[in-house]
């Protein structure tokens, strides 16, 4: 009875996103006030759908309702409990149910924090998000119905996918598509600024707090699922441009340039194509991860299950999304673009600099990633890209933006005096080059070219950030929100960087086989293999070694990496053992009984690779505090321009 | 006005991609050696570099042609099934040893077993080239008469046995 009345709820859901998207574009189209009023009313409605839905579908699990095809296929009475719930959103159905929550959940909060914005802005945005909905529960509905009864009903389930019974899993999907769907809110407001035929520094300001705080839920769901990669798959790599990353990736890049861009387009009031096609490209590249991820078109160890109907259904729909908003900022964006000056030497420079950087990487990082499916398709063979390609196409670009960085953050708008930024940062260039040279060789005692470049770029842009905040202190002037956030989420970036630069130049990395009592030594610390045995969890058995380290006969750490067999996918799974401190990781992964007690093991000593994740939280809170900035908390004044001419005067006031 | 138009144009291209790759297997790799002569390879053994392994060795037999190597993540899970395989006795696996590093790969078959009947070291990927090797693990399905059968990529399990190489190689080994 349950999972019928989560069916129910969301065909009823479906019916208001229908009113959600039909009543409010309309109504403001028409200038009709009360079609408009439908918007709120109907998002809080949905969300109330999609959420009674949803719980349905979280009772079918816990309640081990194997009678519901999904549950049976993903879940088991031996199950624990968490990962019950998260079992919910471990394959295609239920995920997609997920990301239909949090669409419902970021339109309710649009509908919710909006009530400052002009009446028809607001009612095209949620307009434009109901649209996107519509989409999402056809989807659901037609060809994915996470409540479909198995009669008759399964003895017990199949079990969790045990790659992902794992805690970072539990999270990571729910954060990552808070970010994907994020996006989609910056989209509806580039959508909603082209319909009005007006784009002006209001609504930047009012865009961009909403791109931040998605970008900060990718930003952390990106860095969670390269987390459990690392300790989860057993070894010990952290990116592996897997499609599927690159699908999470690229929204990133773009949401990043995109934050950018708005930073021009409020202060300046420029760069508004750029703005627009940017908020476009954000969420057209999650829709597209959707697609590559739930298409089978392109290989991918994430990948779900495939169907070439589902493949079909997302394609036209990406069709009808992204090919409407394109051809719309055809038509509309030379209408909203400002022609106004700025010299060579200014912050608007940099700041084109880091959008045509991060467009160029991403737009590498597409190509690579589809490169197959063109080969494919035009039939010249199948060929697969790897990581050499990835690491060169990306660093291409990200170089020479870590260098400008540095520059761009001291740089005035409109221009800014050579001699000036040259003495401001004089002092930190010498340091990092400096440092950056001698720091990895003294520590390391090697180092090389491409090791010396990302230590210098590094400390550049960790040094840079800290100027303009550490001299506002000493002046006593005050320290907004915004400037203190952006120096932490560029301190964020130039920590990665170190971390990933040291991490790839000096990461030691063995496979060989022990017997119990052996010790080897890796990169200075001594492993000694103690001794195996046998660990019972609760729907796996495991062969947990005890491995001691020591470094100069001091004890240092004990692990105890296992290598599980789950009871009912009989899958193989590494739990690697880690001791992670600041500056190095040790990771011992455990392999395969050699015969005689021996055992094959992966030991790994990686420094600073705990860099990268520090990094990725840095920027996370960085966004947040510039998310929360003065500015964007009072109150916009509540303007209605009913009579304004479509298009904005040049030497529009910023 | 035009420039405008540029992004719509590209979608509409990748559109057009799009559909038609819903409708391809991008898992399924043909090779165009299939029901014609295995490419002639003679590559030094992998214990002994003076001996030499070519096309004559496999002759006179149905055999697979395993290409591996130590950096290959997926083949350490397709060893246990291979040596399976070899103890059953059903088909001889000859090994390529793919762009690897001999002491490596010696010690990779000493700790984890030694289903080949012999292996063929591939430093440089030059004899993999020439069959069209596009990663590791693949497996080739070889007739007696040095034909190739079959051609599957990706790990060799349990199941790929069963139902894609075993039935192929009793049919093969039956019109001998």
């Amino acid at each position: 009875m349950i999972p019928e009345l989560g069916h129910f709820a969301l065909i009823l859901a479906l019916c208001l996103s229908l009113a959600l998207a039909v009543f409010p574009l309309v109504g403001a189209h028409q200038g009709r006030s009360s079609w408009m009023l439908v918007a709120r009313t109907a998002a809080a409605g949905q969300f109330v759908f999609v959420a009674f839905a949803f719980g349905c579908l979280v009772w079918a699990f816990l309640h081990n309702d194997f009678s519901v095809l999904y549950v049976a296929t993903n879940s088991n009475s031996a199950l624990p409990i968490p990962y019950r719930v998260a079992a919910v959103w471990g394959a295609h159905e239920g995920s997609l149910l997920l990301w239909v929550l949090i669409l419902a959940g970021w339109t309710l909060a649009v509908a919710t924090f909006s009530k400052n914005l002009p009446e028809r802005m607001g009612s095209r945005v949620l307009g434009v998000l109901g649209l996107i909905m519509v989409g999402f529960l056809l989807f659901v509905l037609m060809t994915s119905n996470p409540f479909d009864r198995l009669i008759p009903a399964a003895l017990d389930g199949n079990d969790l996918n045990p790659l992902l019974q794992d805690p970072a899993l539990v999270i990571h999907p729910p954060i990552l598509y808070m970010g994907y769907v994020g996006l989609s809110v910056a989209f509806a407001f580039a959508v909603a600024a082209m319909l009005e035929g007006k784009l002006d520094s209001e609504w930047a300001r009012w865009t961009r707090p909403w791109t931040i705080v998605s970008w900060m839920f990718l930003t952390l769901g990106i860095a969670l699922g390269s987390w459990w990669a690392y300790y989860e798959l057993g070894w010990g790599g952290w990116w592996f441009w897997d499609p599927v990353e690159n699908a999470s990736f690229m929204p990133w890049l773009m949401a990043t340039a995109l934050i950018h861009s708005l930073a021009v387009t409020e202060t300046r009031g420029l760069f508004k194509s750029w703005t627009l096609l940017l908020a476009i490209f954000g969420f057209s590249l999650s829709l597209l991860g959707t697609f590559l991820v739930r298409s089978g078109v392109l290989i991918s160890v994430h990948a779900f299950a495939s169907d070439p109907s589902r493949g079909l259904f997302i394609l036209i729909y990406l069709a009808v999304v992204i090919g409407a908003a394109l051809a719309l900022f055809a038509f509309r964006a030379p209408k909203v673009t400002t022609k106004q000056g700025f010299r060579l030497l200014s912050r608007e420079t940099f700041l084109l600099s880091n959008n045509i950087l991060l467009v160029a990487a991403t737009a590498l990082i597409l190509q690579g990633t589809l490169y197959p499916l063109f080969m494919d398709a035009l039939a010249l063979g199948k060929v697969s890209v790897g990581p050499p390609y990835f690491n060169s196409a990306f660093l291409a670009p990200v170089l020479p933006l870590l260098l400008l960085l540095g520059f761009g953050m001291h740089a005035a708008w409109i221009r800014q005096d050579q001699q000036s930024l040259l003495k401001r940062l004089r002092g930190v260039a010498i340091v990092a080059l400096a440092a950056g040279v001698v720091l990895p060789w003294a520590v390391f005692d090697s180092t090389k070219l491409l090791t010396v470049i990302g230590c210098v770029l590094g400390l550049w842009v960790l040094l840079s950030s800290l100027i303009e905040p550490l001299a506002r202190l000493r002046d006593g002037k005050r320290l907004t929100r915004g400037l203190v956030g952006m120096s932490v989420a560029h301190i964020g970036v130039a920590v990665c960087v170190l971390g990933v630069t040291i991490t790839s130049a000096y990461n030691i990395e063995t496979d060989l086989g022990v017997e119990p009592g052996e010790t080897v030594t890796v990169g200075g610390y001594d492993f000694t293999f103690q001794g195996i045995r046998r660990v019972e969890g609760p729907n796996y058995s495991a062969d947990e070694a005890d491995v001691r380290i020591t470094r100069d006969g001091e004890f240092v750490a004990e692990l105890k990496p296992q290598k599980r067999v789950y009871r009912v996918q009989k899958s193989p799974m590494t739990e690697a053992g880690i001791d992670g401190r600041m500056g190095r990781d040790l990771f011992v992964a455990l392999g395969d009984p050699l015969g005689g007690g021996a055992w094959s093991m992966r030991i790994q000593y990686k420094p600073l690779v705990r860099f990268i994740w520090i990094g990725a939280i840095l920027m996370t809170l960085g966004g947040g505090l510039a998310a929360s900035d003065r500015r964007y908390r009072v109150a916009v004044r509540h303007r209605e321009r009913e009579k304004e001419p479509v298009g904005v005067p040049a030497g529009e006031p910023a | 006005m035009l420039r405008y138009l540029v992004p719509v144009a590209v979608f509409a291209v990748l559109v057009g991609f799009f559909f038609r790759g819903l409708y391809l297997k991008p898992s399924e790799i043909p090779s165009p050696f299939v029901g014609k002569a295995a490419p002639s390879f003679e590559l030094p053994r992998l214990h002994d570099p003076e001996q030499r392994l070519s096309n004559a060795d496999m002759q006179g037999s149905v055999s697979l042609l395993n290409v591996w190597a130590t950096w290959c993540f997926a083949c350490r899970q397709e060893h246990p099934v291979l040596n399976e395989i070899a103890e059953s006795g059903v088909v001889p696996i000859f090994g390529l040893n793919l762009k690897d590093q001999r002491p490596l790969a010696l010690r990779w078959l000493e700790q984890l077993g030694d289903p080949y009947a012999a292996t063929g070291f591939d430093g440089d990927g030059k004899v993999a080239l020439d069959w069209g090797v596009y990663g590791a693990p693949e497996t080739f399905l070889v007739d007696a008469d040095g034909t190739v059968l079959y051609k599957h990529i990706a790990p060799i399990t349990q199941d790929v046995w069963q139902q894609e190489l075993l039935p192929r190689i009793q049919a093969a080994q039956s019109r001998q």
